[in-house]
């Protein structure tokens, strides 16, 4: 396949997963906005009134951050990891298997469709806590960045669970018992420095830490570690997962029997 | 003066070089020594050598379970091989299967769209995996799916279509490439006597304009009527592979059953190259020695008897004996 066509495919399925999570969009786009909507209602205003500043800002505009971080981080997981085991349920993953279109395309086309509802829905969301919280972008390129990055990773790690998954229960127990561990305790609802010393190094070892500081230094301005360490630590993450997700594809793993 | 060719016969050198590649035989699928493995540890194909000529109407046949599905999920690339060498149209999988698959266009024996998705985005975005621009592969879905019959459902969903129809989709969606090399694994599995033969006639058609087609069918009639050449794998094995008209006429006799006007009780012996056999009063079985005998004898016989035969049918499809025979013999 020449550039031209190569493009041909990988617009096809974009294009494609993008209308996949927009024709179900009550299923896709508005749940996150309700929990988020209700995130900011519990913990930002009635119960973040409470609670005294946290790294000199007020509770709730230190968790939007997180908050809208999560949700691009569940969302992007979720629409690679049901788009891919659905085809790989029907079968119509075979459609992509069959062409000469090159592994890396396929990949490219569902990790891009994964970074659209995550963008997406991370757009909903913020749209969301301007009703709740004064939010003032301090670092425009690193917000913008770091979230699309953070999009990336996470939707390589959910072609990978989707690769792996033999049923559709599988594609709910990492999520479950994996994903969410992590970004609860990532650093969304509270600055590590409050931890003791066990805890803040062990926290260290979340990825998910240095996404939501990475995103909140750039909302904020203030974050638990320096910014560079963030970007390090996700395109270390990107640059792991992607070369294996394309092994995985090269070997069949998972799609070929 | 130095010597130039004219640019006319350059041209002409090139179309006649092209020409000879076309006319001269081309392979369009070559296998050699392929093994297949699952992951379970069950052979599937034990070494199988199956060269499909360009051109070709070719039949894959063989019992449940006996290899057909799996040798074609590993010539398109779905499956993967344990051993051996596989080409399309000379580009070999191993190295050019990016190449090798641009080839192929592939009917699976499963329905393997998604469901939820319209008809005609089916069809046009398996064009966009093939590199064709969505305009181009909207126009072409149109033509195919006219043909096909199924422009009037291009709009609904794909779970709409009844089961004939999802099998001309998946037609349809093989075709818009416009691939050398058409494979149908059992394409008219589930699918009405009408739609049936009108499948059928597209399907000469194509091979008529030069698609080298391979099918695999459990219906001979099929296979006899459309294909030029045939291969029959069983357990894992090719143990034929020869032209339709060679094998048929390896089966050298012929039969037949009669209704009779009147219940006859009981007939003559008969010679070796010509048996009866009663199935009940009215029902005459009868098995001859194409050489040595011919229907005109066996009516001779029965006059000569007063036997009256009201009307006659092939006993069974001949192609079916033979297979029958044939799958038989490798058991032994
Ligand atoms: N994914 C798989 N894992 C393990 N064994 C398999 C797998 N797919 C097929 N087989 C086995 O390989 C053998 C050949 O199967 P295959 O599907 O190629 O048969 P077939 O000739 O197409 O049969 P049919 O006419 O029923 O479609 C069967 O015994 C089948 O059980
Ligand atoms: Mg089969």
């Amino acid at each position: 396949m020449n550039a031209q066509q190569q493009w041909t495919a990988y617009t096809t399925i974009l294009v494609k997963e993008v209308l996949r999570f927009s024709r179900i969009w009550v299923q896709t786009i508005i749940p996150p906005v309700i929990t988020t909507a209700l995130y900011f209602v519990i913990f930002g205003n009635l119960i973040g009134s409470q609670i005294s500043d946290m790294g000199g800002h007020s509770y709730i505009n230190f968790i939007t951050p997180g908050l809208i971080m999560m949700t691009v981080i569940t969302n992007s997981y979720a629409n690679v990891v049901s788009s891919f085991y659905g085809s790989k349920f029907q079968g119509n993953i075979a459609e992509m298997l069959v062409s000469p279109t090159p592994n890396w395309i396929i990949l490219a086309g569902f990790i891009s469709g994964g970074v659209a509802r995550g963008l997406a829905v991370g757009l909903a969301v913020t749209l969301v806590s301007l009703f709740f919280s004064s939010l003032n972008v301090q670092h425009i390129f690193v917000t913008f960045t770091i979230v699309l990055l953070t999009s990336m990773l996470f939707s390589l790690a959910g072609l990978i669970n989707a690769v792996y998954a033999k049923s559709f229960d599988d594609i709910t127990i990492v999520p479950t018992f994996v994903l969410t561990p992590l970004t609860y305790l990532g650093g969304i609802f509270y600055s590590i420095a409050m931890l003791p010393p066990f805890w803040q190094n062990a926290s260290l070892l979340n990825p998910v830490l240095y996404m939501v500081n990475g995103f909140r230094y750039g909302i904020l301005g203030t974050s638990d570690m320096s910014i560079w360490v963030s970007y390090g630590v996700i395109v270390a993450f990107i640059l792991l997962l992607g070369g294996f997700s394309l092994h995985l594809l090269n070997k069949g793993i998972g799609t070929r029997s | 003066m130095s010597q130039q060719i004219p640019t006319s016969e350059i041209r002409a050198n090139i179309f006649a070089f092209i020409s000879v590649k076309k006319n001269g035989m081309t392979t369009a699928l070559d296998i050699q020594g392929l093994r297949k493995t699952y992951d379970n540890g069950f052979t599937a194909l034990k070494g199988i050598d199956l060269r499909v000529e360009q051109g070709d109407f070719f039949a894959l046949l063989g019992a449940n379970g006996a290899g057909k599905s799996t040798t074609i999920g590993i010539a398109s690339s779905l499956v993967n091989k344990t051993d051996g060498k596989v080409s399309i149209f000379g580009y070999d999988l191993d190295t050019q299967r990016e190449q090798a698959k641009a080839q192929i266009g592939l009917v699976p024996q499963e329905f393997n769209f998604n469901i939820f998705e319209p008809v005609v985005e089916i069809v046009v975005n398996q064009g966009g995996y093939y590199g064709i621009p969505r305009a181009e592969a909207f126009a072409r879905a149109e033509v195919l799916l006219k043909q096909l019959g199924l422009w009037d459902k291009a709009r609904d969903q794909a779970r709409n279509l009844s089961g004939g129809m999802k099998r001309r989709l998946m037609i349809a969606r093989s075709l818009i490439h416009q691939p050398r090399l058409l494979i149908l694994d059992e394409p008219t599995a589930g699918v009405d006597i009408e739609i049936r033969r009108s499948m059928w006639e597209f399907l000469r058609k194509l091979n008529a304009e030069g698609t080298t087609i391979i099918l695999t069918t459990h219906y001979l009639e099929e296979a006899e009527s459309l294909c030029r050449n045939i291969g029959i794998i069983d357990r894992g094995e090719l143990i034929e592979n020869t032209s339709m008209k060679k094998l048929l006429n390896r089966l050298d006799t012929e039969s037949y059953v009669f209704d009779l006007a009147s219940p006859v009780t009981a007939l003559p012996a008969t010679s070796n190259l010509c048996h009866f056999t009663l199935q009940d009063p009215t029902t005459l079985e009868v098995v001859f020695h194409k050489e040595h005998y011919s229907l005109n004898k066996v009516f001779a016989f029965l006059n000569e008897h007063g036997v009256i035969v009201n009307s006659m049918r092939n006993k069974t499809n001949r192609l079916e004996q033979l297979f029958m025979d044939l799958v038989e013999n490798n058991k032994q």
